[in-house]
């Protein structure tokens, strides 16, 4: 035993290394083109077509305003606290990063004899872990807001802080719903059962339904997008960065619509697995490529998310915040409990 | 009371439907629209490449026109200054010499011209004005410029090119206006 401790098994370091560099440059760039497909969309359902002028289709457009931000002056304001301000994008980047640690983005890798499950780590808790990092977010909002010494900061970091706290609690509720039927918060065995199974949406369609707009909730975007409000808090809690700073807040926004739309698919539609298909055979037959097949399909199933992301957002209006209070408290709770309950009940009733 | 176009409608006011409470398909039906804008046809036109043509009536900026021999038109009568009410027009006349009838039609000629497109509002009076069709608005709008003084356009920027040694850039500076025009008398 104690041998087996001590000798670190070298490879499995650099395994690891390598799967979360791989991750977090994949999810870097998919938040980038997000920006990029963020503006095409909106073009195109405003019957524009967007940008079209850097490469061909506007594709390097990202890289230019990637470019300009880093470019611009980075001005922080001399009231504010020097500290939490700069600490402020840092924690919204990180919480909005770490995320992604837990999720099974393909099956398992065959490559110089060693099998390499393409997840970072598969922890027992992998669901509370989510929801342990995401509630971290809010401290990104809250900080960021508070050190920029400014009434609409403060104004839109409270918001955002009491928005993102309490659409926590529906998001909680429709989750242990699922969890009553899956058994298991492990994030592997939840989309393992799915791989041979139905899909945990068509089990959980309410569950799923509340799911989503609670995301919504949580990443900040229309119709709940009160913290970053342009036209009435002129651009919320980060009002008062500038630079690569503010450019972490949108970033970690970004990044935020993309791990939650890929917690969206590994919950409720199956993460990996590929849809009509009997993933076991094709990995038997196809080896790695299957697995890597079966990690595009997670991509697919999280751009479909990621452009009905956008396609909300370019089509309702920011609610008020009475009406957002209202909706989370009053309406998509006792619908989450609602949930609950039914479901446990039917799984009692079933299972004697 | 009488409305005052036909197209005037009445409030709702009627207590929200169940389904209207529920928000949810209301949602539905405006993303079900805004799919639909997705795939229609776009009404960008990208400038440089595409131009949007313009209506015949349109004025943009001044040319100041030749004769078919390419001698310039313009008497320096100075009516289109006294026309202006942007009062954006100098001139300044001068005798013709001997020996420059083929630059000049008219015993006078402008010596300078000057046109403050600051100032100009592109209404044609000048147009309608002169006597002599030297001055007409043509289909170009003017350029940014840095300064102010760039905007004072001098005889070189206003005079179109020579028919007689250039008359591709003629044809094209005179544009469609002008040829309707001439079609007309």
């Amino acid at each position: 035993m104690q041998i087996t401790l001590l000798a670190f098994d070298w490879f499995f370091l650099v395994e690891k290394l390598v799967l979360i560099i791989g991750i977090i440059s994949v999810s870097l760039v998919i938040a980038m083109y997000e920006t990029w497909a963020e503006r095409k969309v909106a073009a195109f359902i405003q019957d524009r077509i967007g940008p079209n002028r850097a490469g061909p289709l506007g594709l390097f457009q990202p890289l230019a305003d990637g470019m300009k931000l880093f470019m611009k002056e980075e001005i922080i304001p001399n009231t504010s606290n020097r500290m939490l301000f700069i600490l402020g994008p840092c924690l919204a980047m990180m919480t909005a990063m770490m995320t992604s640690a837990v999720i099974p983005w393909g099956g398992t890798l065959d490559l110089f004899g060693r099998s390499i499950p393409l997840q970072i780590t598969d922890i027992n808790i992998g669901i509370l872990y989510i929801f342990g990092v995401v509630s971290m977010g809010v401290y990104g909002i809250m900080i960021g807001g508070w050190a920029s010494n400014n009434k609409f900061s403060l104004l839109a970091a409270l918001r955002g802080a009491s928005q993102v706290i309490s659409y926590e609690l529906p998001m909680g509720l429709s989750l242990i719903a699922l969890l009553m039927l899956t058994g298991s918060l492990k994030m592997s065995v939840i989309v393992g059962q799915q791989l041979d199974g139905w899909y945990n949406v068509l089990w959980q369609p309410l569950g799923f339904f509340i799911f989503l707009v609670c995301a919504f909730a949580e990443c900040n975007r229309t119709p709940f997008d009160l913290p970053e409000a342009e036209n009435e808090l002129n651009f919320g809690y980060h009002q008062e960065y500038s630079s690569m700073k503010l450019g972490f807040y949108l970033f970690a926004e970004y990044i935020n619509m993309f791990i939650s739309s890929v917690i969206m698919s590994t919950l409720f539609f199956g993460g990996y697995d590929i849809p009509f298909v009997n993933d076991a055979h094709l990995v038997e037959s196809w080896g790695n490529w299957a697995v890597l097949l079966q990690g595009f399909c997670l991509f697919a199933k999280t751009a479909m998310f990621i452009f009905l992301f956008m396609w909300v957002r370019w089509t309702i209006p920011r609610f008020r915040y009475d009406q957002l209070m209202n909706l989370c408290w009053k309406r998509l709770i006792p619908l989450a409990l609602a949930n609950m309950i039914i479901t446990a009940a039917i799984v009692l009733w079933l299972k004697k | 009371m009488q409305s005052l176009t036909s197209r005037a409608k009445q409030v709702d006011r009627r207590p929200m439907t169940f389904l209207e409470r529920i928000y949810v398909w209301e949602i539905f039906k405006g993303m079900l629209i805004t799919l639909k804008h997705f795939f229609k046809k776009k009404a960008t036109i990208s400038y440089p490449e595409q131009k949007r043509e313009f209506s015949p009536v349109f004025r943009g900026l001044h040319v100041l026109n030749r004769d078919e021999q390419g001698r310039e038109r313009c008497t320096a009568c100075g009516l289109c200054a006294v026309a202006c009410p942007a009062e954006a027009i100098t001139m300044e006349a001068a005798e013709r010499l001997p020996g420059e009838e083929n630059l000049y039609r008219e015993e006078k000629y402008a010596a300078k011209y000057e046109i403050n497109m600051l100032r100009c509002i592109f209404c044609g009076l000048c147009e309608e004005a002169c006597p002599k069709d030297a001055i007409y608005l043509s289909e170009t709008f003017a350029p940014s410029n840095y300064q102010r003084k760039g905007l004072i356009y001098g005889k070189p920027d206003l005079l179109i090119p020579d028919p007689v040694t250039q008359p591709e850039e003629y044809k094209k500076a005179l544009g469609n206006r002008a040829n309707q025009k001439e079609k007309a008398n």
